[in-house]
């Protein structure tokens, strides 16, 4: 495999990849590293880890990371329930309680959450640490053990070590600076919002049935409008959810009906600011321009 | 501008591989000896006659956030497409840039063995002598930047700055505790959260075996730091600086920009414990020290660059200026109201205010005031001391 091929192998699926990312990409499924992908939302950060466990026909195990999140949800917990049924039934038993010990801390009592689980399946699985940034930095030191080493330990059974190397992707928003310790780790690419170009190409994938004059416009458009002043610049996720729309509404050009396009624009534009920064009249400008 | 010498002996990929990442390193990235292997498995498998896929493939590996991607071009083309020499134009490098671009140039990185070239590799004028380290293989800067690194150094050695440092660290930890008088779930806390473990046990026959506790969360209030250091401002830029040290090296969540004509970022700069290299990086950042202002449009880039990661309702956002603002009075105002609307505190400081008779008659000053909670007097390190209770308040 070359990093070209992996790139058309993706581009197949549906997922238009610049160079520098497949070149990343294609990095960390070869070298066995994880992937760091930073940039703004909704770039396709979170859905070039679906689009290699597509191409890998493997399991994609996904950690949403959020404020608070701890080893109990991330890595295993123990089954409470089960252990405390254990110990009543074997009481009656009259079992040894070193005997019980061990069997209530075996690894059928084991909960594996998602690091835990990725690590343990026979065929290497995608693993997707989404957003990053949001977990607190104790996380991260978890993340350590498992990123560098691919093993987990757990006091009551000892070391488990991958039986399989998973393909790890985290994602960041940016919205802390991550340790420098997990940075080095990994291999590190910034997705940007595309350019014209590629923008039309993952338009053409994702909405074949789009005609190319509509695609063309509904781009401009959008690339215009990323250079305006906004709170919230629309990514590829909206345009495409833009373009279903349109395409839903049999819209055949922007400019037909500016109170339509107009209503439309709640797909690209999420916050009340950037709707009044954007009236019919700096919508009909983009459109002109886009044209 | 950069000028690149290959060591004598540097034979094989490896070892220039191994100078590279010194070169890395020596520029502020981080590169190591795991970088370094890494990078060598990778050229095992990427074409490395193809200088495109080799840029593309140890940018992957070397940076770690977007900004040293963004440098990280720059410090490639110096190592590996300089040749020792300056460049004129930049047909070279975008070239360079085209992944399928097809150019000899990193031909030297496979075939490697002895084409010792290294003594073609002259610096310009022996213009080296500033830092010492005129070291082999190593970039050696321009003249023009040795003149602000000299001017730069001498801000950062007198007992005054340290002072103004120590000021600025105060400050920094008094204000960096805000505590609620709530009390919230926690990992690990101070007190037992009864009502939660009773509810739990329910479920488990009365057994009590999971344990929450709760503690008071911490509300740490988070400072940004702007300084102006323009035309008007650089006899205080000095001292202000010192102070940004201060405050940033107390406090990890601490954000410090410099501005002028552009906007810069220096936390980092400023958390480099090597006093020497952090001197040097910032005298870098600053080109342009010492010019015009542009405060409106470097507060807005700030507003729609790191406003959104740094400044939230807990922050306090100090800008130092004079005021003096080459562009529109309104464009200040509404992004000062913006940078408001995210309720964060602003604190202008202000050295002219110190002197006696000021009144804020600068245009851009009048047009701030109705947005600031604070404007202070900043002419001695007393004013900035006196910044301590203010703070403590809010």
């Amino acid at each position: 495999m070359t990093w070209q091929s992996l790139q058309d192998d993706l581009s197949e699926t549906g997922y238009v990849a610049s160079d520098d990312l497949a070149m990343a990409l294609f990095l960390a499924v070869t070298l066995g590293k994880p992937l760091l992908l930073e940039g703004p939302a909704g770039v396709g950060k979170t859905q070039i880890a679906k689009t290699l466990a597509e191409l890998q026909e493997t399991k994609l195990i996904r950690l949403q990371c959020y404020e608070g999140l701890d080893a109990s949800h991330a890595i295993y917990e123990w089954n409470y329930q089960r252990q405390l049924l254990s110990i009543r039934a074997s009481a009656e038993d009259h079992k040894p309680s070193e005997e019980v010990e061990e069997h209530i801390f075996s690894e059928k009592f084991l909960l594996a959450r998602p690091l835990l689980e990725a690590i343990r399946q026979e065929k290497p699985a995608v693993l997707l640490i989404d957003e990053v940034d949001r977990a607190d930095e104790e996380f991260e030191a978890y993340l350590l053990e498992i990123l560098s080493d691919f093993q987990i330990t757990i006091p009551e059974i000892g070391t488990i070590t991958a039986t399989s190397r998973p393909y790890v992707v985290l994602t960041s928003n940016g919205a802390r600076d991550l340790s420098d310790a997990l940075r080095r780790r990994c291999l590190y690419n910034h997705v940007d919002y595309p350019d014209r170009h590629t923008e039309m190409a993952i338009i053409a994938k994702r909405c074949p049935a789009l005609e190319d004059r509509l695609a063309e416009q509904i781009v401009g458009f959008v690339q215009a409008l990323r250079r305006e002043d906004l709170e919230k610049r629309p990514g590829i996720a909206e345009t495409l959810d833009w373009a279903a729309a349109l395409a839903g509404l049999g819209v055949n050009d922007l400019a037909d009906d500016p109170e339509q396009t107009q209503a439309t624009l709640v797909c690209l534009l999420k916050t009340e600011r950037d709707r009044a920064a954007v009236p019919k009249e700096v919508q009909q400008r983009l459109v002109g321009r886009a044209a | 501008m950069q000028v690149t010498r290959f060591r004598e002996g540097a034979k094989g990929p490896a070892d220039r591989l191994a100078g590279f990442m010194a070169h890395l390193r020596y520029n502020g990235i981080p590169a190591g000896l795991s970088e370094t292997e890494t990078a060598l498995e990778a050229l095992a498998a990427v074409d490395a006659g193809q200088p495109g896929e080799v840029r593309s493939a140890l940018r992957a590996i070397c940076v770690g956030d977007a900004d040293q991607e963004r440098r990280f071009d720059d410090l490639f083309d110096a190592y590996w497409l300089s040749r020792g020499r300056k460049r004129v134009g930049s047909s070279a490098t975008s070239a360079a840039h085209n992944m399928q671009a097809r150019s000899g140039s990193t031909s030297r990185l496979v075939s490697g063995v002895s084409d010792e070239t290294g003594e073609a590799d002259m610096p310009d004028d022996g213009d080296e002598g500033a830092t010492g380290r005129s070291g082999i293989g190593r970039l050696v800067a321009s003249k023009v930047t040795n003149i602000e690194k000299t001017d730069l150094r001498k801000l950062m050695t007198q007992e005054d700055l340290k002072r103004a440092e120590r000021v600025a660290q105060q400050i920094a930890r008094s204000i960096s505790d805000g505590r609620s008088r709530r009390r919230k779930a926690a990992m690990r806390g101070a007190v037992f959260d009864m009502r939660k473990i009773m509810r739990r046990s329910v479920s488990r026959g009365g057994e009590p075996i999971e344990l929450f506790r709760r503690k008071k969360p911490d509300r740490p209030v988070n400072v940004v730091a702007l300084l102006d250091v323009s035309g008007s401002m650089t006899v205080y830029a000095r001292v202000f600086l010192a102070f940004l040290k201060g405050l940033v090296s107390a406090d990890q969540t601490t954000d410090a920009y410099l501005f002028h004509t552009q906007l810069v970022r220096i936390s980092d700069a400023l958390r480099d414990t090597d006093t020497l290299r952090a001197v040097n990086r910032l005298s870098i950042m600053a080109q342009g020290f010492g010019g015009g202002t542009k405060i409106g449009a470097n507060l807005k880039l700030f507003n729609a660059q790191y406003a959104a990661q740094s400044v939230n309702r807990r922050s306090v956002v100090i800008i130092m200026s004079d005021g003096y603002d080459t562009d529109p009075p309104e464009l200040l105002a509404a992004e000062l109201a913006r940078l408001r609307r995210r309720g964060a505190r602003i604190v202008w400081l202000n050295p002219l205010k110190g002197w006696a008779g000021y009144g804020p008659v600068a245009r851009g000053m009048a047009a701030a005031l109705p947005y600031l909670d604070h404007f202070a007097a900043a002419n001695t390190l007393g004013d900035l001391a006196a910044l301590e209770p203010w703070l403590n308040r809010i």
